[in-house]
């Protein structure tokens, strides 16, 4: 027996990542122009694992929103527009290094506002943030290679609101780019995950980036409805709701602002009979679990060939027992905490809405923190394409599953949507695979994988799910004007 | 002759079987193993895991350099892996050659090492390659001399082959000399199935053809017992469990060297077939190096200082 306590059982004792690599100031203001501005409103930001207040943040309004403006207006004009691609690119090389060096640090941060697992702020958010900056940082001295002919420029001053799924890896897909092309950037984080962007400021200072060319304006929807209608706006890309998606689309009709808008999904993980039965049981947990459901391209529709599903159901509630659920910054928490209670109240709703609509609900037996919002990882069986949850997107770890005959059922099955971000197919007969993803309606489509993301890599949607793309050269272009669109 | 009542042993049958298997993504089962090997395991937790994988190592001696002295000072190791701390349990076995096991055996029950099995590699062990009347005698010879765990290899040219009615009747035939007298492993040599499809027929295969324990490799080829590989395995005796009742045995052995490896594979078990699994009855590790590293880690935990290598035996 070795000394001290002996467990009888592989209980897996805390692991927690410590929160000495962060310190968090009690108030923080906007930051335009190079330099930290006081705010006049504040709001609160808290931890939603345990209802802790973490800072109290600047509500942006008319004049800070104008400010900032100003001062990216500025330092296009004065600095940033004079500067070659090269030198650019320089400054984004530097912010990509910085963001490594500093990884552990924006980790804790990341999971610590927004709730998720360490795990993930530590192996997915921050280090794709990074690969962001470095693959754009490439791009920023041949834009004259991109296929985009030799006059295509900047727009200008870039308007960017960004939500509170995946704060900073957002910021960086909206920055790197934005700053690749020669642009200069006011940017507004999410109202409940502002605490990596204005840790960002910090980089761009550390990199010696010039005053004005990144502004961080912190602020509710008010905030961001300033920026989408300032006038001295150029371009406008939105990562969010399809609600307030359409809204901005309105807001900038009859302007000669661009816009991009990434929205929200319903996407499908069609599963067929041919599948890697366990890889598929991994992709279907990884597709809708992964960041506590937390993600526009989540795979919320698990559509199954019905010869399997039984079976498939038994495996996947077997894995789902498995999930760790808790305290966000221990290394072995596999879902941690809800957003918000306003999200965790829409989860709530809609899982109701599955109740009363006859679909049978199932969660693995677990204990959730008293303190802070949780939603126990969630399946429901027996939906249809009429119920609310096979149709509305639940933003939560609750998965709607739906079953079909034949692969064009399916199909047909996976497409009766109003969204259109991402899909997934699982089958081990490669012609199946083809075929499907030739007939499937959305931006993303994995096979036999899910949630993979790559700088390199265009995403976007079809239908109610966005204008444009993100990432590769597709995103890049986006950020020119002149550019012949396809 | 076990199948469980899946198969009637004609070779259609089997070949049906084997054939409706779901495929593994390797893509996918890499990304599980990668992804449970972030498991932190501190503390209680690790105590835990180091007391458990000592008693799960089976302390394996396979060159063509043994001798008699070589093996009795392996077998005193076994017994009483730190000769300063008897709390420290035995090994889950010791695992020699054919021609060691009477010595092994005999040497053990000298020294109050009665708990202690003696595994003898077998059939020809490590290729394979002889004539099933050879690996007959060979399996016969071992339990003559005391081995009540067989570890088989399995005919890998006949698999890869597709000859599987072969391999499935080589280890019924073993099966059936070990009787009640001996534990059967069977060794499938993964690093020559190379596939992670393949490892999957090979499970189902040995199962049906009455293993207790399946088991990664022999020791002498690499890759050898990686997390995937053990992750596929680890999956199928959990879905056989689920088809027929039985908790088939899995042993990875070749290439767990350190604690941390040792400890990889315990996630694994632990979330992929589950904590039944978790004891040394159905769930070994063929090492040699591994056990000196779990002791010093063990003395760390108790000191808190990590002991020169002086402080464990070298065999």
């Amino acid at each position: 027996m070795i000394n001290g306590e002996f467990l009888m059982t592989f209980e897996y004792a805390p692991a927690p990542e410590s929160r000495a690599s962060v310190s968090i100031k009690s108030k923080y203001g906007h930051y335009i122009g190079g330099k930290f501005v006081a705010g006049e409103k504040h709001f609160r930001t808290i931890n939603p694992a345990t209802e802790e207040v973490l800072s109290s943040i600047a509500l942006g309004g008319k004049k800070e929103v104008d400010a900032a403006v100003k001062a990216a207006k500025k330092a296009l004009d004065m600095n940033w527009s004079k500067l070659s691609g090269r030198e650019r690119g320089k400054y984004l090389f530097r912010i990509a290094r910085i963001l490594q060096e500093r990884a552990r640090e924006f980790a804790v941060l990341e999971s610590l506002d927004n709730g998720k697992p360490i795990r993930e702020s530590r192996d997915v958010d921050v280090p794709l943030a990074a690969a962001h900056f470095f693959y754009h940082a490439g791009w920023a001295d041949k834009l004259e290679f991109a296929g985009v002919g030799t006059n295509a420029k900047a727009h200008g001053v870039v308007g960017q609101i960004i939500p509170w799924n995946f704060p900073l890896l957002m910021l960086a897909w909206k920055v790197a780019p934005a700053l690749a092309t020669g642009n200069t950037v006011v940017l507004k984080p999410a109202e409940t995950t502002p605490l990596t962007a204005l840790l960002f400021a910090e980089v761009c200072e550390q990199a010696g980036l010039p005053a004005g060319v990144v502004n961080i304006l912190t602020g509710d929807g008010s905030t961001g409805a300033l920026i989408v209608n300032h006038p001295g706006i150029n371009k406008i890309a939105f990562t969010g709701s399809t609600e307030v998606g359409k809204i901005i689309a309105q807001s900038v009709a009859g302007t000669n602002k661009s816009v991009t808008l990434e929205l929200g999904g319903k996407a499908a993980n069609i599963v067929f009979e041919d599948a890697a039965i366990d890889e598929s049981v991994e992709g279907i947990v990884n597709g809708i679990f992964f960041n506590q459901g937390h993600v526009c391209c989540a795979g919320s529709r698990l559509v199954i060939q019905e010869s399997i599903s039984d079976e498939f159901i038994k495996k996947l509630q077997k894995r789902m027992e498995k999930i760790r659920i808790g305290d966000p910054l221990d290394k072995n928490t596999d879902l941690g905490a809800i957003n918000s209670r306003a999200q965790l109240e829409k989860i709530k709703d809609l899982s109701l809405a599955g109740d009363a609509e006859g679909a049978e609900r199932w969660s693995p037996k677990c204990a959730l923190p008293d303190k802070g919002f949780w939603f126990a990882p969630t399946i429901f069986t027996g939906v249809t394409q009429t119920h609310r949850i096979a149709r509305e997107e639940i933003f939560g770890p609750v998965l709607s599953v739906l079953t079909f005959r034949t692969p064009q059922e399916g199909i047909d099955k996976a497409n009766n949507t109003p969204f259109g971000l991402s899909a997934g197919i699982w089958s081990e007969k490669g012609s199946k695979v083809l075929w499907a993803s030739q007939k499937l309606k959305a931006g993303v489509i994995w096979s036999n994988t899910f949630n993979r993301f790559d700088p390199t890599s265009p995403f976007g949607g079809y239908k109610e799910s966005g204008w444009g793309r993100e990432g590769g050269r597709h995103g890049l272009t986006a950020y020119l004007k002149g550019v012949a669109h396809e | 002759m076990k199948q469980y009542g899946l198969i009637d042993g004609s070779e259609s049958a089997l070949q049906s079987f084997l054939n409706k298997l779901p495929g593994v993504d390797a893509v996918g089962a890499d990304a599980r193993a990668a992804m449970l090997a972030t498991r932190s395991i501190k503390t209680t937790s690790k105590r835990w895991a180091i007391e458990t994988a000592i008693s799960m190592v089976d302390l394996t001696t396979l060159e063509g350099a043994d001798t008699e002295d070589k093996v009795q000072a392996l077998c005193a190791k076994a017994v009483r892996p730190d000769p300063t701390d008897l709390s420290v349990p035995s090994v889950g076995a010791v695992c020699v050659y054919n021609d060691m096991v009477a010595i092994a055996r005999r040497h053990l029950d000298l020294i109050g090492g009665n708990h202690v099995p003696v595994a003898a590699v077998s059939t020809a062990f490590p290729s394979g390659r002889a004539s099933m009347k050879v690996k007959i005698q060979d399996t016969k010879d071992a339990i003559a001399a005391g081995a009540s765990e067989i570890d088989m290899v399995i005919d890998r040219g006949a698999f890869l082959s597709g000859r599987f009615i072969d391999v499935f009747n080589e280890i019924a035939e073993i099966k059936e000399i070990c009787g009640e007298k001996a534990h059967l492993k069977v060794i499938f040599e993964t690093g020559e199935l190379v596939t992670y499809d393949n490892v999957r027929k090979a499970s189902y295969l040995a199962m049906l053809a009455g293993a207790d324990f399946i088991k990664t490799s022999t020791g002498k080829v690499s890759p050898a017992a990686t997390p995937p590989v053990v992750l596929v395995m680890l999956e199928a005796v959990r879905d056989f469990y689920e088809m027929t009742g039985a908790r088939i045995g899995v042993k990875p052995a070749g290439g767990i060297r350190n604690t941390k490896d040792a400890i990889k594979q315990l996630v694994l078990v632990n979330e992929t077939a589950g904590p039944e699994w978790l004891k040394p009855s159905l769930f070994r590790i063929g090492a040699s190096a591994l056990l000196n590293d779990l002791l010093m880690q063990r003395m760390k935990m108790n000191d808190g200082y990590y002991a020169s290598p002086q402080y464990v035996t070298i065999d």
